[in-house]
């Protein structure tokens, strides 16, 4: 098994390390032959607007969309929220609608207003590293809503294949989440 | 910075914790400062002067905009003081671009940076290029709830930035010159002295942190992580896609670009390209091709021809 991580712009070897320590094999995303050796992809934190012009010139956004649709299992951190999501308030950047939520960017303000808030994941506390975070604002019926803030807003959601996290789960120590889509890679 | 010999985890300092409703909301602190330069990587910080330029930018990739009154050149080319940009002028870049904003202080000058954390700005950067407030002290960057990056031409800089609470760190390269040599010897010099720290024996440390200028705490934490303990990148000189590359290639974490764009033929061609570089590094086809038929590019200046005092990278070491 092999996990995709998108190399194009952000925070990727964060994530490659947390997969490190789990002792899974990863490979770095930057074009299509890259993405084709791989079992799923993660979309890292990052500037959605970067990310989605470079997904765009690299043609990977077509082929990943496309594979996506055939159940290959996608994970979207932060700005990788931004552009899985169905629809984006701000209309900038054109997301990829892998799952069936909308998102508005920048929601909670500027960066000095980025917080960490410890939430509930998998029964257990967790804590989630908000920056310059995106807010997910509406999901659709068939979301599963896995983590909330204190405020009810939903944090992390999945609908089959494709799981997204509004937060940075490759900023903290805590692998639960990683783990988690290690599952969803060798279970798909 | 904490001084005891007690374990020191950075990612614990600075910032506030208020509590809510029994909700702990974590806001400045260290590790969020350092995240937004996390999400940075990979990517170019662009140079601009007001809201158009800003939006030609984002519309080209950046991954970020530093806003200033003058780019390095023109600041070069008309001498007098530099100081931080009209308030106006930041607030219009700021509500024209999604894109986090940066801004430049006066070295020292604390008041232009509290200016920076009202407006808002996401990132300050304490810059030498700006004429330098303090001619012997930084600002006390724990104080900010705002990230600071700054500069450094090695490691004991780097680390004596960081001590202060800097969140990010950039070569220092010759600024408004176009020449990108500077920056070059800045960034190799960090790796090595960087890869020396790495092979010496915690007994050792203390000389090494003696010899450097630098906080030892900051050794420990990098023998710990293995690497400097915060995100870097280039700055200064940096003209073409190609220098973009030959930066990433070195080792930095990405690229500001400052007058190299909109002081070229082709200011939104030249910026597409540098962006695409930057992710494409590696790659000699995709460079080749986004190299081509930029229009002119800016003119330069030949670092060996500026006399000493006049380098920028003197100023606040």
């Amino acid at each position: 098994m092999k996990i995709g991580i998108l190399a194009l712009q952000g925070d990727f070897h964060e994530h490659q390390t947390c997969f490190n320590k789990l002792e899974v094999d990863t490979q770095l995303v930057k074009s299509i032959e890259e993405l084709n050796k791989c079992d799923s992809l993660v979309i890292p934190g990052g500037e959605s607007t970067t990310i989605s012009k470079l997904l765009v010139s690299t043609k990977i956004d077509k082929v990943l969309t496309k594979k996506a649709l055939e159940g290959f299992p996608v994970w979207g951190t932060c700005a990788g929220l931004i552009l899985i999501s169905n629809k984006v308030i701000e209309n900038d950047p054109k997301p990829l609608k892998l799952i069936n939520i909308t998102t508005s960017r920048n929601f909670y303000g500027r960066q000095i207003d980025s917080f960490v808030e410890k939430i509930n994941f998998e029964d257990d506390d967790y804590e989630a590293i908000f920056i310059r975070a995106p807010k997910i604002v509406d999901t659709k019926k068939d979301i599963e809503i896995l983590s909330s803030t204190n405020d009810g807003t939903p944090v992390a959601v999945k609908s089959n294949n494709i799981f997204g996290t509004s937060f940075h789960p490759e900023l903290t120590d805590d692998l639960r989440i990683h783990k988690m889509f290690v599952d969803m890679t060798s279970n798909k | 910075m904490a001084t005891s010999k007690e374990k020191i985890e950075l990612k614990n300092l600075g910032g506030s914790k208020v509590k809510n409703d029994d909700i702990n909301i974590e806001t400045g602190s260290w590790r969020l400062k350092g995240g937004l330069a996390q999400m940075l990587k990979g990517g170019v910080i662009m140079d601009v002067i007001n809201a158009d330029e800003a939006k030609i930018a984002e519309q080209s990739g950046a991954v970020a905009v530093m806003a200033l009154e003058r780019v390095p050149a023109d600041i070069r080319k008309d001498g007098g003081v530099a100081r931080m940009s009209d308030p106006k002028m930041i607030k219009d870049i700021i509500s024209s671009v999604s894109i986090p904003v940066m801004a430049k202080c006066r070295i020292g000058h604390l008041a232009e940076a509290q200016i920076l954390q009202h407006l808002g700005v996401d990132y300050a950067d304490e810059s030498e290029v700006l004429t330098p407030a303090d001619n012997n002290f930084h600002i006390n960057k724990w104080d900010f709830n705002m990230p600071f990056v700054c500069g450094a031409t090695d490691l004991g800089e780097a680390l004596r930035r960081i001590g202060e609470g800097s969140a990010m760190i950039r070569t220092k390269g010759e600024a408004g010159t176009g020449d990108v040599v500077q920056a070059v010897y800045h960034a190799r010099t960090v790796n090595t002295q960087l890869k020396k720290v790495l092979m010496l024996d915690k007994e050792e440390l203390m000389t090494e942190a003696k010899n450097l200028g630098a906080p030892y705490e900051l050794l420990l934490e990098i023998k710990k992580l293995g690497r400097l303990p915060v995100v870097n990148f280039a700055a200064g000189g940096i003209a073409t896609p190609a220098d973009a590359a030959l930066m990433m290639q070195i080792g930095v974490d990405g690229v500001f670009v400052g007058s190299g764009i909109f002081k070229s033929g082709d200011a939104e061609k030249r910026a597409k390209a540098i962006v695409q570089a930057t992710t494409h590094y590696e790659n000699p086809d995709i460079l080749a091709k986004v190299s081509e038929d930029l229009g002119e590019a800016m003119v330069g200046i030949n670092i060996s021809s500026l006399p000493k005092e006049d380098r920028l990278e003197n100023r606040g070491v």
